[in-house]
């Protein structure tokens, strides 16, 4: 469905952050792309529904091209990619309503958005979205009122509202305690799966990437060093992507903490 | 570097020899400059009337004294176009003040190149001509009233408001203008949803500050024949009726505060 070809970044400062990177994503599935800060992960995404402009290789969306569409043509397929950013992005002035009704921008003419008129429909589908995301009762309040994980949940029906067939996640949890991590991943994936959603996840967090995803990309230096299932990520390959770490010891103490995590659940269920 | 050794202790100054030096070499130069122009403008001071001020001001002082409170019923009109010069005068120059911010603005500017400079020169030429001055030429291009002080009002500030405001949108986090940009808005919804909530605390509060000044500024324009309560303090000048310029300089003082007042509580409601 998504297909990057010799997909390429070049900064103007010289800094080349993705080197000809070729990625398939077929539809419905969840990927997570992990790899050390710097190593091009953000651009990547960025790349795709060009809130940065790639600067070779090209970007294929059920095979239509995104590189060379006019300002006209990205509005029309950026309503097809839904995007969940790292500090939410909300607009902190507004309601949480108007946030994910703001998700409908891109089908709803200026002066209707401006005076605040959404089809019913929208206004539908966002209440049912707040309660999928266990917000309803939060839709009138401010969205800096929220706490951080109320907020990615504001920033997750935000995007599905658009009715995307292609989610970007950038960094979702980085801002978040690892509690509240796990419950916006669960959601994330829980909601790609029943909407048969493709994903693009960027996470720097290996166990969590390992818990969720499908399959596995992992980047280093602008290129892809590893790609396949969640079970593969070796030592070896960890040390390939990140450099040289103790990564057994990295992993039990993170099966620790996610054991302890589940202990918290049962404990409060 | 300021740590010495001395011996077996480290010595440690707030200023090495050399930047010492040339502090004192600054402190000697100012004192001498201003030695030399004190005597200057000493030479060029006619001390005879400075040496009788006192005795002046104390003449006009109680003359001034007590106010001609009749003269009030002649000054409510006045006010009131002061009070309206003041704030059509803002309002239209909120109305042109917007999008000269936006074009002036780095992040929003159509064409960085062309329009910016062109509304960063509004802004500017707006800015340094000072509002008294602008009165002086409009009173003679659309002779004396109260349309002179109100369009003096508006030119004089769209270069303040025009400029606090692109400062804002300049300021605005980023992140939230690319997450409206994601779901496929057009461009002008991108401002109304992604920035406009952003500056919107801003454009209140300028807008309110300057209201407060123009009231000022705009007790003065009369002087020029721009309309208002200076065309009052004008005459009574003029005709040295100095119990009727004390009861103006009382009505101003206190439109002054109760405008400040006003302004104080718009600022803590809305922001």
């Amino acid at each position: 469905m998504l297909e990057l070809k010799k997909l390429g970044k070049k900064y103007r400062t010289g800094d080349r952050a993705l080197k000809e990177v070729d990625l398939t994503v077929p539809a419905g599935q969840v990927l997570a792309l992990i790899g050390p800060s710097g190593a091009g992960k953000s651009t990547l995404i960025r790349c795709i529904n060009r809130l940065v402009e790639p600067t070779s290789g090209d970007v294929l969306l059920e095979g239509e091209s995104l590189t060379h569409l006019r300002s006209s043509g990205l509005r029309r397929v950026r309503r097809k990619i839904g995007m969940i950013f790292q500090e939410y992005a909300l607009v902190e002035r507004l309601s949480v309503m108007e946030n994910v009704l703001s998700g409908r921008l891109g089908y709803v003419g200026f002066w209707a958005s401006y005076f605040r008129r959404f089809p019913q429909s929208d206004i539908d589908t966002a209440f049912s979205l707040l309660d999928r995301v266990g917000l309803e009762p939060m839709a009138d309040k401010r969205a800096d009122e929220l706490s951080g994980g109320q907020r990615q949940r504001v920033g997750i029906a935000r995007a599905l509202i658009q009715k995307p067939e292609l989610l970007l996640v950038d960094e979702p949890t980085a801002s978040l305690d690892p509690k509240t991590s796990r419950q916006i991943m669960r959601l994330i994936t829980e909601l790609c799966t029943e909407r048969k959603l493709a994903a693009i996840i960027n996470i720097h967090d290996v166990a969590l990437a390992q818990m969720f995803a499908q399959r596995i990309v992992g980047l280093q230096a602008g290129s892809i060093v590893y790609d396949g299932n969640p079970e593969g990520l070796t030592s070896d390959v960890l040390t390939q992507i990140y450099g040289e770490e103790d990564w057994t010891a990295v992993r039990k103490q993170q099966s620790s903490e996610s054991e302890r995590d589940i202990g918290d659940l049962e404990e409060n269920l | 570097m300021p740590v010495e050794m001395n011996s077996q202790e480290k010595i440690w100054k707030h200023r090495d020899r050399k930047t010492q030096l040339t502090h004192w070499a600054i402190w000697f130069f100012g004192t001498a400059l201003f030695v030399w122009c004190w005597q200057l403008v000493s030479e060029k001071t006619e001390w005879f009337f400075v040496l009788d001020a006192p005795t002046i001001a104390a003449d006009i002082g109680s003359r001034m004294v007590p106010p001609r409170w009749e003269y009030i019923d002649k000054l409510w009109v006045p006010l009131w176009d002061t009070l309206n010069i003041a704030t059509l005068g803002t309002l239209l120059a909120l109305v042109l003040a917007v999008p000269v911010a936006f074009l002036a603005a780095r992040n929003t500017s159509p064409s960085p190149t062309l329009l910016r400079p062109i509304a960063l020169l509004v802004i500017v030429s707006s800015r340094s001509i000072n509002s008294l001055i602008w009165s002086l030429l409009l009173v003679s291009i659309l002779g004396p009233g109260v349309l002179a002080g109100i369009i003096a009002i508006a030119l004089r500030s769209i270069g303040f408001v025009a400029k606090l405001l692109y400062e804002a949108i300049e300021e605005i986090d980023e992140n939230q203008v690319e997450a409206i940009k994601t779901t496929g808005a057009s461009r002008s919804q991108v401002i109304a949803y992604g920035i406009v909530p952003q500056i919107l605390p801003t454009f209140v509060g300028v807008s309110v500050f300057r209201w407060d000044i123009n009231i000022r500024e705009s007790t003065v324009l009369g002087l020029v024949g721009a309309g208002g309560i200076g065309l009052q303090l004008q005459a009574s000048l003029n005709i040295l009726a100095w119990p009727q310029v004390t009861l103006i300089l009382l009505m101003i003082f206190l439109t002054v505060l109760f405008s400040e007042w006003l302004s104080a509580k718009a600022r803590h409601a809305i922001i």
